[in-house]
């Protein structure tokens, strides 16, 4: 039995943090399966109702691994007035925004994630769907969210066709991409994307989850969604690793890479192993100009989104001290089950530049607001 | 100089000079086949041979293969460390013919080589028992021929193979080394069965080598998700080449999602934590830790324990230089648990044979 | 202590729950089997409101493989993360040495009694011929 919030709070709540805020992940959802529909062309809505957007996985409708909550989300996230979390923007506005005085919001939409589909014309036609719907729907009746493109990222040169549709549109300040592809996003079939990126002045999003078709570990697939979860970590440490040792800071070296969702207490032990193994190996990686850890401090930022939790406090505000306090983006992961409430999530004390770094600062610097 | 304290390396590896040098080892079929089918050689693409890694320059002789026999190891390892006793861990690929009964019969005639060249001739020398991880079964078997020999003080399985080494159908492996006292070394490598990187096919071996301690990641979080501990209480496992510095974070992860999933894996009863602090261990090298030396005691504040850490070289693989195989900034009270204390108490026929 | 009048029984059936204020806190009431439990409203991890949560029972296992389910109905979970919290004791399930919600003792009074006795009706208008569920602070 799912509650509905008994008792959702309109007017804005105390925010402890005492400023306005930019959540850095925001997840928007259409109403139903045909919500898209007003902005799919006939021939795909036939084909989306025969067929369906048959992903890399087993399952016609559904994750690979059972959530532990249903749509994974808050059980407090249904709206009063019907649909999954997420879909209803008033909602959201009073749950979210108001809620915890979130001047900047960025939606990244990945139910349904038209970049997973086995079909490439399929996938590019439900993007481009998607990008209408967040602006019709979402960023113009809602100043304060900006939206991610999202695109067919499996197809690199028809991602770059969507991204170029949108360039200087204000609606978009960023570029959505999932983390687990067919191959790891270091490698060239995905740098189209990231020279029409630079070519626009856009981020790169990289949000946890997709489905690439391999398993989520290199051993191959675990049992329980728990690992599935704990993996997004993993994942992400292998894509990262790729896109700079592939060159792609070297190639495009004011690319910003935004790696959301998969918690970043992991990276300076990556970024260590990276730049310990590097200067024996050079003579394989020619190209390369700089130590990784310089590039992950010049081209990489991160949403704090699910916040790890180390049971001494100190050992949180190390691990920020060694990726930077500049380098960190705040996000709720609204509205999802492991949700950061941005008054409570962040268990130490901060001064007042690295309050506002972190909670708005970072964000407005990469997203250009 | 820490030498003096002779230590124990958990982690060293002799190279199988080729295919000729096993060959007395096999039955008459297989060495038959082996021969009149052009076999190449098990070198796994983990450490392809002339890599800068996968041997020291001033390790490297001018001809034929590193590490590949006893004088080697005494000259360029153990009597420079001073070495106690080192635990020869064989990369050589077992496990990666499709067939199991292939590689059981490479596991058998690695094994034999192990204790006919190496074992029984420098009394500071165990190995790991090397098992064909294509069939549970056939591994068990060979556990079960060798452990007698107490020389053997460990299993050998890679970090990577077909399914992730918490699942079940690997757990009489796990049963049989738990009965012989012997913990199970995960090193790092793979049987190649799925890409190296759980994103895709790497195109460096670079790529690939730093995705291995992104796959003890996962095959701690299957371990443990799997009740592999729960179910065999006095099971050890030793993390081999892992890399150590990603623990605590992995941790601090793990353990968050823990919290609201019990219900999908209730046999997991305490905090990963303690029984990570329980029942697992990390060869120190490489340690992948920070360069600032405040940093690396920050580092070893958030690992906790002071038991987790083996010393080990990892010889002949490149992870440092001269003898410094210590990395600075080691708090100088652990020196005397990773270089003997904890080696002693993970691998119980230690304190037997001495 | 202070005692609190919050409900009537009849307000609360068997398996339901119902949201009070007193003194500024929320607090659930928990109706199990015709015992009343309060817990305050508010997971110890990130504050996620436990009256939005659902009831479970505990699983736990001896033996990977085995599911030893029982006490169904008796566990509330945090809507947000899924903690567990045993609705009887506050204790959270998965790390009770470290982790409880605040729980408060929690009575039925006869109408009767209240209308006489000391105790102040905080929030409900007490009528004698009615059970009430009275709370400790």
């Amino acid at each position: 039995m799912n509650i509905h919030a008994s008792n959702v709070k309109t007017d804005k709540q105390k925010s402890r943090i005492g400023l306005a805020i930019a959540d850095g992940d925001i997840h928007p959802r259409p109403k139903s399966s045909t919500a898209l529909f007003p902005y799919l062309a006939t021939r795909w809505q036939e084909h989306l109702s025969t067929y369906g957007l048959i992903p890399r996985h087993g399952y016609q409708v559904g994750p690979a691994y059972p959530k532990g909550n249903p749509d994974a989300s808050r059980r407090d996230a249904y709206p009063p007035g019907g649909g999954a979390p997420g879909s209803d923007l008033d909602f959201m506005r009073a749950q979210l925004l108001d809620s915890h005085n979130i001047e900047l919001g960025i939606l990244n939409a990945i139910t349904p994630a038209p970049g997973n589909a086995q079909n490439p014309d399929l996938a590019a036609a439900m993007c481009r769907a998607l990008n209408e719907w967040q602006v019709a729907e979402w960023t113009e009746p809602e100043p304060r969210l900006k939206a991610s493109i999202v695109v067919p990222y499996e197809d690199g040169q028809a991602a770059a066709k969507e991204i170029e549709h949108w360039a200087g549109n204000p609606n978009f300040v960023q570029i959505l991409l999932m983390s687990r592809t067919a191959d790891p996003l270091g490698q060239r079939r995905y740098w189209p994307i990231y020279e029409a990126a630079v070519r626009n002045n856009l981020p790169i999003g990289i949000h946890a989850f997709g489905y690439g078709g391999y398993p989520v570990t290199g051993s191959g697939w675990p049992s329980y969604y728990i690992e599935e979860m704990s993996g997004h970590s993993q994942c992400c440490q292998a894509l990262l690793a790729s896109i700079i040792l592939e060159g792609v800071f070297e190639h495009f070296p004011t690319l910003k890479v935004v790696l959301i969702e998969a918690g970043f207490a992991w990276l300076p032990a990556l970024s260590w192993r990276l730049d310990n193994h590097i200067h024996k190996l050079k003579s394989e990686l020619p190209h390369l100009k700089h130590t990784p850890s310089e590039y992950i401090k010049s081209n990489i930022w991160l949403t704090t989104q699910p916040m790890e939790e180390p049971s001494r406090r100190k050992h949180l505000s190390d691990t920020f001290d060694w990726i930077g306090w500049d380098r960190l983006i705040f996000a709720t992961d609204y509205p999802h089950w492991d949700f950061d409430d941005p008054s409570e999530a962040l268990p130490i004390r901060l001064d007042e530049t690295k309050r506002k770094a972190l909670f708005r600062e970072n964000a407005r610097h990469v997203y250009g607001v | 100089m820490f030498y003096d304290m002779k230590p124990i390396d958990c982690d060293v590896h002799p190279a199988v000079p080729g295919l000729d040098a096993l060959l007395p080892y096999f039955d008459d079929h297989w060495r038959e086949t082996l021969v009149q089918r052009g076999m190449h050689e098990l070198n796994s693409i983990s450490y392809p041979n002339n890599s800068p890694l996968t041997v020291r320059k001033d390790w490297r002789p001018a001809q034929g293969r590193a590490a590949s026999s006893l004088e080697q190891f005494q000259a360029q390892l153990l009597d420079p460390f001073n070495t106690r006793t080192a635990i020869l861990n064989c990369l050589y690929g077992v496990q990666l013919p499709f067939s199991e009964d292939m590689g059981a019969a490479y596991a058998r005639a690695v094994n034999d080589w192990l204790k006919r060249e190496w074992l029984d001739k420098d009394d500071r020398l165990r190995a790991s028992i090397v098992v064909p991880m294509q069939s549970p079964e056939l591994a068990v078997e060979e556990i079960e021929r060798l452990a007698p020999d107490k020389r053997f003080v460990q299993v050998l399985v890679l970090v990577m193979g077909e399914t992730p080494l918490g699942r079940r159908h690997h757990w009489p492996i796990y049963k049989a080394a738990e009965r012989h006292g012997l913990p199970i070394g995960v090193h790092a490598g793979s049987s190649y069965r799925h890409p190296v990187t759980p994103v895709g096919w790497p195109t460096t071996s670079t790529e690939d080598y730093i995705n291995q301690s992104i796959g003890f990641q996962s095959q701690l979080a299957s371990l443990i998700s799997e009740g592999v501990f729960k179910a065999h209480p006095k099971l050890k496992i030793v993390f081999l080449e892992s890399g150590v510095s990603w623990l605590p974070s992995f941790l601090w992860r793990f353990t968050k999602y823990w919290r609201g999933l019990t219900m999908e894996i209730p046999w997991v009863d305490r905090p990963p934590d303690e029984i990570v602090r329980d029942h697992v261990r990390f060869s120190l090298q490489p340690f992948d830790g920070p360069t600032n030396i405040d940093d690396v005691e920050r580092l070893f504040e958030h690992l906790g324990s002071d038991e987790l850490i083996l010393f080990s070289t990892d010889y002949p693989h490149w992870q440092f230089d001269g003898t410094d195989a210590l990395p600075e900034g080691i708090p100088k009270a652990m020196l005397q648990k990773i270089l003997i204390d904890n080696p002693k108490s993970t691998y119980s026929r230690l304190q037997e044979t001495g | 202590m202070p005692r609190h009048v919050v409900a009537t029984v009849d307000e609360i059936p068997v398996g339901k729950r119902k949201l009070v204020t007193v003194d500024d806190r929320e607090i659930v009431i928990f109706n199990l089997n015709g015992e009343f439990y309060g817990l305050l409203n508010r997971c110890p991890h990130q504050g996620g409101k436990l009256c939005d949560g659902v009831l479970a029972g505990i699983v736990k296992s001896e033996n990977p493989g085995d599911y030893d389910y029982s006490r169904s109905g008796e566990i509330i979970r945090c809507p947000w993360h899924g903690w567990h919290f045993d609705i009887r004791t506050g204790q959270s399930w998965g790390d009770p040495d470290r982790v409880y919600t605040k729980h408060y003792t929690v009575s039925i009074e006869a109408g009767k009694t209240l209308v006489e006795g000391p105790y102040k009706a905080e929030t409900v208008e007490v009528c004698v011929d009615n059970d009430y569920i009275v709370i400790e602070t």
